[in-house]
């Protein structure tokens, strides 16, 4: 997993809530055995006029000029601003693949799913819960100024805006330090396996059905 | 001890070992596995060179995938096939035990675990697949996870995690005539948003939970996850005692009457306290038609489509582009909206008992002409076979409805049953998102008795008063 430690990014707007992760990658793309290449297809049916399939050349596909992420100004965005309840839906970890492989490094919403929040910390992707109101000042001054960036800092837990607003934001520890580490879960886990396998005896010595 | 509720029971029983903050192992009693979100764990445990830790807790089927008509023929889509195919070359290389397509007891997952008993009450389950909540409704902890999730299960048979806050969503009374568990559910969701769950885990409790058979609980739970719950469970009775005596994975002889005796005691105690409540009133709830393009976007069926404009500013956006998809005016009534097709099936919905009370509305009748599609795709070959022993398909097939094999089929449209753009469809399944049941598709949410009556009136219609 890549590492996250710090970052100053470009800020795109997706001005929508409960943006779900069959929006974020339809279906059709997860008859994929891999974990790569979904980056093309993020926000497929936004993003494009025609439909899309797996193994076609989006390089020749009818963009859809009204979407925000197509505009010219969030070219080389890695910072997605959202709206609540972001990453409903579906469990397909293939939605943070997908946004990691565009690009995206950081997701700043007023909440999201639970299941898409775990899953993005697993793919270097970092989700920040800010209260509605900042999301809101952030969503007006990136569309009053250009090529808005902010700069994330995982260790201080801060995003500073460049009128020098700070927002520092809450992470659960574990999580950060997987981040900020690259670290594998498995391998992690795994440095406990005595107490599993003791305690597996003893669950399975009451339960022996199981 | 103090007072405990059964998701404290669930969790407490399954700690491994927990950090200061809350971080816990979790020990996991048992993974479901299907193609979609699999292959890529399989792959991580092979390039790390680790073995699955309890190859006996694993069980596996395909289903997103697989088509409905014409199975001798394989499955034609290429990149399907290589998913199917991939799953089982996982499942034959670590020795996984799998129902495959050919195999009776195939079915989607959710339909499939339970139907084998491999679902039982005070287990843990995991799936890659949000709807794992559907197996709470033995009393069972049990959650969606994502592939790396997956992966992390089979190699270390724990999941990191934190407990939730409990919710009580309660729900007593008697339900009126054609109100089912998923107008309950429905009904809930209308009442706390998508968003309303999330973080909490939801126990369903009351006198009308109760009252529910195993396949409404499960329809029940099913939903738990639309309303931003990853967990929903029920407690243990006798009801759901009746339903797992005898099933393949279920304990035997003595190690059953052990096994119902520990099982009597997941159930919340008396005076244990909730982070949140809700209360809903049985008899208020009428049968409950979807507008919009989240679950939340809910109504009655004798109601009509709402108008934006008397929706607080924070709905009103979402809601106008929501009728904008769905080619819906404010203020329509509902039952004088016209559909295209007809799906019955699901996870949610694709049980014996919803196989039943669809037929019983077809019954005699026939799918108006204006409705191109009509589709009854059972949630597994084992609900095929019983519904076929009770005539049920051919109820539907005089009544002009197409009768499937078993999968996930309409519900993602991954298969070759799919909405085209426009096509407006009464769905027995859980999600009406823009594109869920193919591109530019309109879905409304309902109960398979609201499904069928809509394919007979070409419209909906008020079951409760049919
Ligand atoms: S039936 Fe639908 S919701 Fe259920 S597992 Fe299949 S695709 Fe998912």
């Amino acid at each position: 997993m890549n590492k996250f430690t710090r970052l100053n990014g470009l800020v795109a707007p997706l001005d929508r809530a409960n943006v779900d992760t069959d929006a974020i990658i339809p279906k059709q793309f997860l008859k994929s055995i891999k974990r790569s290449g979904f980056g093309p297809n993020a926000f497929d049916e936004w993003r494009y006029l025609d439909h899309g399939e797996p193994g076609m050349d989006n390089s020749k596909r009818l963009i859809n000029k009204d979407f925000v992420l197509n505009q010219p100004r969030y070219q080389g965005a890695q910072i997605l601003l959202a709206r609540e309840n972001f990453g409903c839906g579906s469990s397909r970890e293939h939605a943070p693949w997908a946004l990691e492989d565009y690009g995206f490094r950081v997701i700043i919403a007023p909440s999201f799913a639970d299941i898409f929040f775990n899953n993005c910390f697993k793919n270097g992707l970092l989700p920040i819960r800010l209260e509605a109101a900042q999301v809101d000042e952030l969503f007006k001054a990136e569309a009053d100024n250009a090529a808005y960036k902010l700069a994330v800092d995982l260790e201080a837990q801060t995003i500073t805006a460049p009128d020098g607003t700070v927002y520092p934001f809450e992470v659960d520890a574990f999580r950060k330090h997987c981040l900020l580490n690259g670290l594998d879960d498995i391998g992690l886990t795994l440095q406990h396996m005595d107490e599993i396998a003791a305690f597996e005896v003893k669950h399975r010595a009451a339960q022996p059905w199981l | 001890m103090s007072a405990q509720t059964l998701y404290d029971k669930l969790w407490n029983s399954h700690v491994v070992r927990q950090d200061a903050d809350g971080t816990a192992l979790i020990y996991i009693d048992r993974q479901l596995v299907h193609e979609v979100t699999s292959p890529q764990a399989f792959e991580g445990l092979r390039l790390a060179k680790r073995r699955p830790w309890r190859i006996a807790s694993m069980l596996a089927v395909p289903d997103h995938n697989v088509p409905t008509t014409n199975r001798a023929a394989g499955i034609s889509d290429p990149i399907s096939r290589i998913q199917v195919e991939t799953l089982d070359a996982n499942c034959a290389e670590f020795g996984i035990t799998e129902f495959k397509m050919g195999d009776i007891r195939q079915g989607v997952v959710h339909v499939m675990g339970p139907e084998q008993g491999a679902t039982l009450p005070g287990m843990t389950v995991v799936c890659g697949d949000s709807h794992t909540s559907t197996h709470g409704a033995f009393a069972a902890l049990a959650h969606g996870i994502g592939t790396s999730e997956v992966e992390h299960v089979m190699a270390t048979q724990c999941l990191v995690a934190k407990k939730s806050k409990a919710m009580e969503v309660r729900v007593e009374g008697v339900l009126g005539r054609g109100v089912t568990a998923k107008d309950i559910a429905l009904a809930v969701i209308g009442e706390i948003g998508t968003a309303g769950g999330t973080g909490f885990a939801i126990e369903f409790t009351g006198s009308t939970v109760q009252a529910l058979s195993m396949e409404g609980r499960m329809t029940l739970c099913n939903m738990a996850i639309e309303a931003g719950a990853r967990a929903g469970m029920i407690a243990a009775d006798d009801t759901t005692f009746e339903y797992l005596k005898g099933r393949p994975f279920a304990p035997k002889g003595e190690q059953w009457d052990q096994a119902v005796a520990g099982w009597r005691d997941l159930h919340s105690d008396a005076g244990a306290v909730f982070d949140a409540t809700l209360l809903l009133d049985a008899a208020q709830i009428k049968p409950q038609v979807t507008w919009g393009t989240s679950p939340e976007m809910v109504v009655s069926v004798d109601g009509c489509v709402p108008d934006p404009a008397t929706m607080s500013l924070d709905k009103r956006e979402g809601a106008e582009r929501a009728l904008v998809y769905m080619g819906l005016k404010a203020n329509t009534p509902i039952t004088g909206i016209a559909i295209d097709k007809v799906f019955i099936g699901s996870c949610t919905n694709g049980r014996i008992e919803d196989m039943r009370a669809a037929a019983a509305v077809a019954k005699g009748k026939k799918v108006a002409a204006s409705v191109m599609l009509a589709l009854v795709v059972p949630g597994s070959g084992l609900v095929k076979a019983q519904a076929e022993q009770e005539g049920l398909d051919k109820i539907f097939i005089e009544a002009g409805f197409e009768w499937r094999d078993p999968g996930c089929s309409m519900c993602l449209a991954m298969n070759d049953d799919k909405l085209a753009a426009g096509e407006r469809c009464a769905s027995t399944s859980n999600r009406n998102f823009e594109g869920r049941q193919g591109q530019g598709g309109r879905t409304h949410l309902v109960s398979p008795q609201m499904a069928a009556a809509a394919a007979i009136a070409g419209h909906f219609v008020d079951v409760s008063k049919l």
